[in-house]
């Protein structure tokens, strides 16, 4: 076993997600299976082998992204309260969210 | 005029030459879509009111004489990854259930000013990550060809609306095999083109290294030419790549005759089902006797592919869900007190069991101590799955494979096991781990009357010989 619930709980906490006893069983049983048949990638010796960056890495690839690197100039975008129009939760100017500090 | 039938091109072409007016197209669309897709479960919101809009305006300009644009009222619909301004986009998932985007997706956009006219939106697996479509907050579709399966996934919308003529084409995007893998469930053509061909823009991101839009049609040709519409450079898209985009079209019905045709054994192994199997190879068979050359190439890694996809998919899904925290748009839990509080809840009630798996993995496989061991190995052997192309296409001018394993699966069939449904994408997931283009036509049918597709891969940016070869498989095939 590659991952206990303690695991499972640690990652949970570092990806915002809040699993329930269920949940968090389930997901310890699936996410060694499939670490299980990750490791079919040990067979390979990559030492040498660079990681891969950009899949058109090409000597012409770079040429196809020039475009890329614009002037920073100012341009139009979406208005205050367009961009706020799906918004759970605003008093119209501002994002509101429950309290950060507590009393 | 049966509306099932009509594609691209008979649409445009009965609208132009006023056998039809735009109008009676899209309220005529509008009829079956309500008589018939109740049981599919194919679109999740439909936008009558727009669509009869603009199907007026084009009425209007062709009723003057005003010369029309080259998609002048072809109904197409669009997979619910792709924003559209002023309709619900949802990307099959609870956490955008109410989401109404104030902005257009390029490719939708580039659509609409080509004169295409969006029926609606259409279901997809959650964040486009499923192989079956079993994985969406609305439900699954089902498979128009025999409804007791799956159309595939994760545009299975945009496969299962072509197959049964509700919509004329459909935009499907592909991490994957997500376009292809579908297409072949449901017997469409689906075109995946190079990565940084078409502007993602628009585009709900799940893996952005991985991440294609492309279209899902019943010809071959209406793929080139929806396909020329999109394409191209995009200013919002600082990905998308500064190459000319070709004339499709031309393409359909030029000979294949002295074009080598790389066929690879590892694609023909253990897993492959005997009807797929005989079925694709008679394909190749008939592409021999249109004067191509068939040479057998080995395409060594390919077994280490599903891995490596589950670990870059994942980590990068991980990283772009994180949006997704209930402050800005979408989804906001009501049970929260502090923000942390409403952090969580909003995730653990927004989101769908897969969705939290891939979220779990990637974050795994991009935490302390495991990044060089999963994130960076991967990274390394996706090198190496790129050199097997490279080494290839030296050889070769494009490679023919079976899309799929397998035929179509019974709902529920795989639903309970992850790794046997990640399995379902073993052909089609090293073309988006490489960038090449690649495109599924149906090629034959198993007894039981389910459809077959043959892959054809190319080089980077050369989707023009893989219309040309789909194409002669097309009509080769004995309907």
């Amino acid at each position: 076993m590659k991952i206990t619930d303690q695991d499972v709980s640690y990652v949970a906490d570092l990806a915002n997600l809040e699993l329930t006893p269920e949940e968090r069983t389930r997901m310890e049983k699936d996410l060694n299976s499939i670490l299980d048949y990750i490791d079919l990638l040990n067979e390979l010796d990559t030492s040498n082998v660079p990681p891969m960056v950009q899949v058109l890495s090409d000597k012409a690839g770079s040429a196809k992204f020039e475009h890329a690197f614009r002037a920073d100039e100012l341009r139009p975008c979406l208005p205050h309260e367009t961009a706020m129009q799906n918004a759970p939760d605003t008093d119209g100017d501002f994002f509101k969210v429950p309290r950060v500090i507590e009393k | 005029m049966n509306i099932g039938l009509l594609t691209v091109e008979s649409t445009r072409t009965a609208i132009a030459q006023k056998q039809i007016t735009a109008t009676r197209v899209v309220e005529d669309f509008y009829r079956k879509i309500k008589a018939e897709d109740k049981e599919i479960n194919a679109y999740l919101t439909l936008c009558e009111d727009r669509a009869l809009r603009q199907a007026a305006g084009i009425d209007e300009a062709a009723g003057k004489g005003d010369p029309l644009p080259p998609l002048a009222g072809v109904p197409v619909a669009i997979k619910d990854v792709m924003v559209t301004k002023g309709i619900r986009s949802t990307a099959g998932s609870k956490i955008l259930e109410s989401f109404i985007p104030p902005y257009d997706c390029t490719a939708v956009a580039r659509l609409q000013s080509a004169g295409a006219i969006v029926l609606g939106k259409l279901n997809c697996d959650e964040f486009a990550m499923g192989s079956s479509n079993e994985n969406s907050a609305y439900g699954p579709v089902r498979n128009p060809r025999d409804k007791s399966r799956v159309p595939g996934g994760s545009s299975g919308g945009s496969a299962a609306v072509v197959a049964a003529g509700t919509a004329v084409a459909a935009l499907g995007s592909d991490t994957g095999g997500s376009i292809r893998q579908p297409a072949a469930f449901c017997g469409v053509v689906g075109m995946m083109p190079t990565y940084g061909r078409v502007s993602r823009y628009g585009l709900i991101a799940f893996a952005s290294s991985l991440d294609h839009i492309g279209p899902l049609t019943k010809t071959v040709q209406d793929a080139a030419i929806l396909l020329r519409h999109i394409a191209g450079r995009d200013p919002l898209d600082s990905t998308s790549a500064g190459v000319p985009v070709p004339d499709y079209e031309q393409e359909i019905g030029k000979p294949v005759k002295g074009l080598r045709l790389g066929v690879p054994g590892e694609y023909f192994g253990e897993g492959l089902d005997t009807e797929v199997r005989s079925s694709v190879e008679a394909a190749i068979q008939q592409l021999a006797t249109d004067g191509c050359e068939i040479i057998p190439i080995s395409l060594p890694h390919t077994r280490y592919a599903i891995p490596t996809y589950y670990l870059i998919a994942t980590a990068e899904a991980s990283s772009n869900l994180a949006r997704y925290d209930g402050v800005r748009y979408g989804y906001r839990s009501k049970q929260a007190h502090t923000l942390s509080e409403m952090y969580r809840k909003t995730r653990d009630e927004g989101f769908g069991p897969e969705v939290k798996r891939r979220i779990m993995l990637g974050t795994y496989a991009l935490s302390a101590g495991y990044y060089d061991a999963y994130y960076l190995k991967a990274q390394k052997v996706r090198t190496l799955l790129a050199r097997d192309f490279e080494e290839a296409f030296r050889q070769v001018d494009a490679i023919v494979t079976p899309t799929t394993p397998t035929p179509a699966f019974k709902l529920g069939e795989k639903a309970d096991d992850p790794l046997s449904m990640y399995l379902a994408d073993i052909y089609t997931v090293v073309a988006d781990l490489v960038g090449i283009p690649g495109i599924s036509v149906p090629c034959g049918k198993t007894k039981s009357g389910l459809p077959i597709g043959l892959q054809i891969l190319g080089k980077h940016f050369d989707e023009s010989i893989l219309f040309r070869l789909a194409h002669t498989v097309e009509h080769g095939r004995a309907v």
